[in-house]
């Protein structure tokens, strides 16, 4: 432990206070303990806020084993959790407990009784299952939430919290992905240099001096094998040789086959739905079951089939599997929006307002009836309401809640093909190849079933269109959103359960994006499309006469109007008035899009920017290992040509371009070598070694 | 001034080891106790072989256990003196120099002790690194690949100043 005399006068100056300089020494004593103690309280609050984290063992044992890519489904599982936690709290907290605990109970109001006619059988397991009966008329629907003003003791208002809160749902969400995507972007920027020391960083500095716990090791020992397999593919990706005519054939073969199949399964949904129409004439107790289902059948089935089919399809085009994963997601998820907007345009025709203007007519007219013979009978104007049991009052068709019904139905049928799929698929599969290996002629590991791999693509996308379900179905189903949130939670056990028993790691491991962007960009753009239908709801259709918070106005926005009118201070019923004016309007949206386009030509310019810098930092470096060179002896300068970093995330669109940056100046040895020959040297995207 | 730096850095630094090296040699102790004599003032000349110092918990699942001790040890077997296993933890230690680190790692890594990292040295390093799970045509692409980056005079071996030149680089070299 020999000390030269600089490291000793670091040491000096460092404890000078506390070696006693001089005066307040005891003051800088305590201050500098106060700063330790602060830091070391940093520190372990950093660690409390780490440890918090949900199911982050559990997650870093699947990255361990299979890659960053699958793990990257689960964190993405466990932030959609989070999200779905949020809107939950907002639903449950803010609609469903004012009405449970303010409002009336079950059976004191028409919308709030099973009809007389259904009573029988509301209580029949049937029923229930396809959320008919009692499972109708409770809080989990649209129809049982009363229209007064305000409610209870506090005065809440319900009607406009149940509007504020459907459209808060949209607004929290979009927040919350925009914020995710901006932080995503900020980190995938950094990457820098060290593309160049990618395998020698791996081989010296991968391996954690502090592990003392055995399956800890064992842990780090997979997720090093699979980080080093990740960089060999990426290597051997970019020393493939080529026959481009060929490859673009046979892409160009494989996408039209694919657009077949999409046309061929639109065709499919549009014959179904148009006969689920003519089904819904005929007398439902006559029809199968798999006839009054068909529609979700179909797109189960269908879910379930074309994405293999496309993978298949898409071996012809051998892509980087990080690439092919982007065009096999494209594809799916074109699948599962034509199949999404067929099913809303099928429920939205359904919606019959004919028949609910001819029921409420009917009871209006009654009603009239009702008081003129009652004041003609009794000679009194002073008439109490009619006396009716609730049970027996004509009820409207209340269509909100026959869509919410659909969605719920939608969303659970969703939830049992996904995890029987699971069971079958994957554990009844992996049973059998294990033990009827023992009596078959072939071996089943290696050859014909083998183990299934886990299909990133197909569950990232059923998550993210069960989303687009759930925000779409919560305005008229306020139970959804637990539903959701439930079956969230028992996804990420029982898919991690499964992923770690019955799964084989990919054959072709390979890095995940670092930005998770593409995701992000999917989930918003599916956000977009499911406000649409709310807010069309919202503005156009107008609300059923006799169920739900809105009953009575003529648009569910009345609610805002008069809240403004009734319950706020004049002036900010005028502020508003101003506010709506079109002319005031115009030119904030002209802004706005000003803005927009200033702030994209700044980042453009920041990136251009950046760019240049690490290109003269690229030319210092070279410049100081030509001189370091030079200085040793014997040494030719070495035509080592600089690569400059390759971009092969998800969102870069070809991994070949790589651009050759020209060697900088040769003064020093006089060895007029030129670029290295030879094929272009793209690199892999070079990560540091995975924390931990 | 020479006088006053002496003073005033040696005597709490010599404090401050005489803490730490009871400490240590509580450790050193409990690994032989039947070799380690608690009374130094004899200057007995004590080594503790390999196999017990690599079954201290902090080495071992750690995979170049019996590298690090060899490197550490005079006679190159793999024998530690109290004084090379002070080195050994203060070097290993988080506020070791960094060039010091990079020295050790380099005797580390260096299985045939030539001072040169050549591709045998790394491939016993990675299927140490892997347990050998990988398959051998990877394990030379991974071999060439880091030699190719880091080998700056073109020998196909990595001298000391290029695996200096690399890990300087690297963001978390300090475990």
């Amino acid at each position: 432990m020999g000390w030269n005399c600089r490291e000793c006068q670091a040491f000096v100056e460092k404890f000078e206070g506390a070696l006693g300089k001089g005066k307040g020494r005891k003051l800088y004593a305590y201050k500098v303990m106060m700063a330790k103690k602060m830091i070391k309280f940093n520190r372990d609050f950093d660690n409390f806020k780490t440890a918090c984290i949900p199911w982050e063992r559990k997650i870093k044992e699947v990255e361990s084993h299979f890659g960053s890519s699958v793990a990257s489904y689960f964190i993405f599982l466990r932030w959609m959790y989070g999200l779905n936690l949020v809107l939950f709290a907002f639903m449950f907290g803010l609609v469903v407990l004012p009405e449970v605990m303010m409002g009336l109970p079950y059976g004191s109001i028409a919308r709030k009784t099973v009809p007389r006619a259904e009573q029988e059988r509301a209580m029949d397991i049937s029923v229930l299952l396809d959320f008919g009966g009692y499972c109708k008329y409770s809080i989990l629907f649209y129809g049982f939430y009363n229209d007064e003003r305000t409610i209870g003791v506090l005065q809440f208002r319900l009607p406009l919290s149940y509007l504020l809160v459907g459209v808060g749902i949209f607004g929290y969400s979009l927040m919350v992905v925009i914020r995710t995507m901006a932080r995503n972007s900020d980190e995938g920027g950094d990457g820098g240099d060290d593309g160049q020391f990618t395998f020698a960083f791996k081989m010296f500095t991968s391996w954690d001096y502090l592990i003392g716990n055995p399956e800890t090791a064992d842990n780090k020992y997979a997720s090093i094998t699979t980080s080093f397999k990740e960089s060999i593919v990426d290597e051997q990706e970019n020393q493939k040789d080529e026959n481009i005519h060929l490859r673009r054939f046979l892409r160009v073969l494989a996408n039209f086959l694919i657009l077949c199949s999409l046309g061929g399964s639109g065709f499919l949904i549009y014959f179904v739905v148009k006969r689920s129409q003519e089904f819904a004439n005929l007398d439902q107790d006559e029809l199968s079951w798999f006839e009054k289902n068909e529609v979700e059948f179909v797109m189960s089935l269908l879910g379930l089939v074309c994405p293999p089919l496309f993978e298949t399809i898409a071996e012809l085009e051998e892509y980087h599997p990080r690439i092919a994963l982007k065009w096999q997601l494209g594809r799916i998820f074109a699948l599962f929006l034509g199949n999404l907007y067929t099913f809303l345009f099928a429920l939205f025709d359904e919606v019959n307002l004919e028949k609910e203007k001819s029921i409420r007519n009917a009871t209006i007219w009654g009603l009239n009836e009702y008081y003129s013979n009652y004041s003609s009978y009794h000679n009194t104007t002073d008439i109490p309401p009619p006396d009716i049991h609730p049970a027996d009052v004509i009820r409207g068709p209340c269509w909100e809640t026959a869509v919410g019904i659909e969605f719920v139905k939608l969303t659970v049928s969703d939830i049992q093909v996904t995890y029987m799929t699971i069971l079958i698929g994957d554990f009844l599969r992996a049973m059998i190849v294990r033990f009827l290996n023992y009596c078959w002629c072939w071996d089943l590991e290696a050859g014909f079933p083998s183990y299934g791999e886990f299909d990133i693509s197909g569950n990232v996308l059923g998550l993210i269109f069960n989303q687009g379900m759930i925000w779409m179905g919560a305005f008229y189903a306020p139970g959804l959103v637990g539903l959701n949130v439930l079956r969230l939670l028992t996804s990420m056990y029982y898919q991690s359960w499964a992923v770690m028993s019955c799964n084989v790691p990919h054959e072709r491991v390979f890095k995940a994006s670092k930005s998770n962007n593409f995701y992000m960009g999917l989930l918003l753009l599916v956000l977009f499309l499911s406000l649409l239908p709310v807010v069309y709801t919202i503005m156009t259709l107008p609300p059923s006469f006799d169920c739900g918070p809105f009953s009575g106005r003529e648009q569910m926005y009345n609610v805002v109007m008069e809240t403004i009118e009734n319950d706020l201070p004049a002036f900010i019923g005028n502020i508003f008035t101003y506010a709506t004016n079109p002319g005031l309007i115009l030119p904030a949206v002209l802004l706005m899009v000003l803005a927009i386009y200033y702030l994209n030509a700044t980042s453009k310019n920041y990136q251009n920017a950046n760019l240049e810098l690490k290109k003269k930092m690229q030319m210092v470096n070279e410049h100081y290992q030509l001189n370091y060179l030079a200085k040793r002896p014997g040494a030719a300068a070495n035509g080592k040509g600089v690569n400059l970093q390759n971009d092969v995330s998800l969102a870069a669109p070809n991994p070949k371009a790589a651009v050759t940056h020209p060697p900088g100046p040769r003064g020093l040895s006089g060895n007029a070598r030129g670029p290295p020959p030879g094929p272009v040297r793209g690199r892999g995207r070079g990560t540091p070694p995975p924390r931990h | 001034m020479k006088e006053d730096v002496k003073v005033k850095v040696l005597i709490p630094l010599l404090i401050f080891i005489i803490f730490l090296c009871s400490r240590l040699h509580g450790r050193y102790h409990e690994l032989a106790p039947h070799l380690v004599p608690m009374d130094y003032t004899n200057e007995p000349d004590v080594k503790i072989p390999l196999a017990l110092i690599v079954s201290m918990p902090e080495l071992n699942e750690n995979p170049f256990r019996n590298r690090i001790v060899e490197s550490f040890s005079e006679d190159g077997a793999g024998n530690l003196s109290f004084n090379d296993f002070v080195d050994m933890f203060s070097v290993l230690s988080e506020t070791a120099p960094r060039e010091l680190k990079a020295i050790y790692a380099f005797k580390i890594y260096d299985f045939n002790v030539d001072n040169f990292l050549c591709k045998e040295d790394l491939e016993k390093t990675l299927n140490k690194l892997t347990r050998e799970e990988l398959s051998p045509e990877e394990v030379t692409l991974v071999c060439e690949k880091a030699i190719e980056e880091a080998d700056l005079d073109g020998d196909s071996k990595l001298s000391f100043a290029d695996f200096e030149n690399m890990i300087t680089r690297a963001p978390d070299f300090l475990r």
